[in-house]
């Protein structure tokens, strides 16, 4: 097995997200295993924390990780399947076919998934800039203040290029001279408004922090035995 | 009643289940479903403190006797609700059908109440059956089961037409509690499937009944939080918000509650266990023991009072079931207090909510 390949898909897989968290497979665990055979052919098995995950949620993810290790240089055939799950064989068949959420499950779907994934991602832009303002509200930058900062004004974190990297995936400016407060279609935030803005972008982010532990214990609950 | 450091509490459960997932009960040819539905469950389970898990057989189903250990006797619950759920795709019998809830009720009289349920695409005879249920028992709520599976559909919205007349009839015979589980509503499978934009409208259409979320949208807290600061009858219910993080996840289920008690206040808060998933004895505890953590990170969430403690553990469900509370575990008369929190609509009514974030 290729030491230096299998870094290279273990990467790949780092890059793809579950959406709805907001956070990378890896680090989910949700990759149960990843080798890499002497020919390149990768095999990557997905699980996740319940048998009934929303098969939308699980699609993308599967979908996603077929995809980023298919790009990956020297690869020759990708094998990626997700397990113990009600839809399993459905998911995994459709997108070894590059079948399409639609055509995977006929008269259960009429649209694929971009919508679904913008909208997290918008949700995590939302969530972010709370991120990023919080410090700066600690340390008494006031409402007038955050309303006018563009993020080229910000101290560098890895929650400021995490909020820079989700605009980008909807759309939302995302340089130096946008504004680190939008609301989530990309209206800029009066002073005013500035306030309820932050607490809703704390509640976003409660919302996705908590899905995230509840789904870290569920899984490590549902796989106790054999990890 | 519950009796802590001098202070009564008065205590209604508003969400338990009563229900039968051993391998007897498994659809033929489904067994994968019913298994993987009970095992989804046992996993939640496991989130509460390792001393208060069950055995997977009782946990598939235990007797009316540990009910009344478990609720009663341990769990300190003077009042609980019961909420039907069916599932015949899966378990042949049903999950935890009305007949099934009621040999508790009937086991402990004047102390469980038994809700009904219906599902639109059951169409009118369906109705007839709630109806007649409804003649035999008097439902005062019911539970409705939106992600429920019916031949090929993977669920419903309650602001469908079917389920938008079914509700009117459901206030026309005097049923005004209507219990929503808002988990994952599976279909259309290309939409957000946990999205509560039906509870919405429904609550706008029906102001006089009331709609009760159970486990607050979870996992959109997000959503349900808009849409209980618009709609004064939507109510927080907080099965699986304690089940699953009070033990298993201390700070983020303070983040949950400082949420909730901001956006929808103490007054529309209500108590459920989501007893079998876990018993209601370390719940009931450790909530009235619980308040906000010390850390600056918790600073601008409202904290908890013991008023509030009250109304949320039983009181708030009180007034929805008419139940009638001892007055040792009454609260003084509106205005008579100095702790009483404002409620947060009064501040969003101004868009000027949160000045100190």
């Amino acid at each position: 097995m290729s030491g230096v390949l299998r870094d290279a898909v273990w990467a790949a897989l780092d890059t793809v997200l579950d959406p709805e968290l907001d956070e990378p497979i890896t680090s989910l665990e949700f990759v149960k295993s990843c080798t890499v055979s002497a020919d390149g052919v990768a095999t990557v098995r997905l699980r996740l924390p319940t048998f009934f995950c929303s098969p939308n949620f699980s699609w993308l993810m599967v979908a996603d990780a077929h995809d980023a290790v298919s790009a990956v240089p020297g690869v020759t055939r990708v094998d990626v399947a997700l397990e113990d799950h009600f839809v399993s064989e459905v998911i995994n068949q459709g997108v070894a076919a590059r079948a399409g959420f639609v055509a995977a499950f006929p008269g259960e779907a009429v649209a694929e998934l971009d919508d679904l994934r913008a909208t997290f991602f918008r949700k995590a832009a939302l969530a972010g800039q709370e991120r990023v303002a919080r410090p700066l509200v600690n340390s008494g930058v006031g409402p007038d203040e955050l309303a006018a900062l563009r993020l080229g004004q910000v101290p560098r974190s890895q929650d400021l290029d995490r909020l820079r990297a989700r605009r980008a995936e909807v759309g939302l400016p995302c340089g130096d001279d946008a504004p680190l407060l939008l609301h989530p279609e990309g209206e800029p935030v009066t002073a005013a408004q500035v306030p309820l803005h932050l607490r809703r972008a704390r509640l976003t982010g409660v919302s996705i922090e908590a899905n995230g532990g509840t789904c870290r214990d569920l899984l490590a609950q549902r796989y106790a035995a054999t990890s | 009643m519950y009796e802590k450091d001098g202070e009564k509490y008065f205590i209604v459960d508003e969400h338990q289940h009563f229900w039968n997932a051993r391998p007897d009960n498994w659809v033929e040819g489904r067994e994968n479903l019913a298994k993987g539905w009970i095992d989804c469950f046992y996993g939640y389970h496991t989130l509460g403190p390792p001393e208060t898990h069950w055995e997977m057989e009782k946990y598939q189903r235990w007797t009316i006797e540990d009910y009344g250990h478990d609720v009663f006797d341990e769990g300190h619950v003077d009042f609980a609700v019961l909420q039907s759920t069916y599932l015949k795709h899966w378990y042949t019998e049903g999950f935890n059908t009305v007949e099934r809830n009621r040999q508790v009720a009937d086991a402990y009289p004047g102390k469980v109440i038994v809700n009904g349920r219906w599902d639109p695409r059951e169409g009118e005879e369906g109705w007839r059956r709630f109806e007649a249920d409804h003649k035999k028992y008097n439902f005062q709520g019911v539970k409705l089961y939106t992600a429920e599976w019916i031949g090929d559909s993977r669920g419903y919205k309650i602001d469908q037409p079917e389920a938008r007349e079914f509700l009117k009839r459901t206030q026309a015979l005097g049923i005004k509690n209507v219990h929503l589980h808002k988990g994952p509503t599976i279909w259309p499978l290309d939409k957000d499937a946990f999205n509560i934009d039906d509870v919405d409208h429904a609550a706008t259409d029906f102001p006089e009944m009331n709609f009760i979320v159970e486990h607050v949208g979870l996992p959109r807290i997000e959503d349900f939080c808009y849409t209980a600061v618009q709609e004064p009858n939507v109510y927080a219910g907080l099965s699986v918000v304690i089940g699953a993080h009070m033990y298993a996840r201390p700070k983020f289920f303070a983040k949950v509650m400082g949420e909730l008690l901001f956006w929808v206040g103490e007054d529309r808060i209500v108590f459920g266990s989501d007893y079998g998933i876990w018993e209601p004895k370390w719940q009931v505890e450790g909530f009235i023991d619980w308040q906000m953590p010390d850390d600056e990170a918790f600073s601008d969430y409202p904290r908890l009072t013991t008023a509030a403690k009250k109304k949320i553990m039983g009181l708030n469900s009180a007034k929805l079931y008419d139940l009638e509370v001892p007055v040792e575990c009454q609260l003084p008369a509106p205005g008579t207090t100095a702790d009483e929190q404002k409620q947060p609509g009064e501040d969003l009514a101004t868009d000027l909510a949160g000045a100190q974030a």
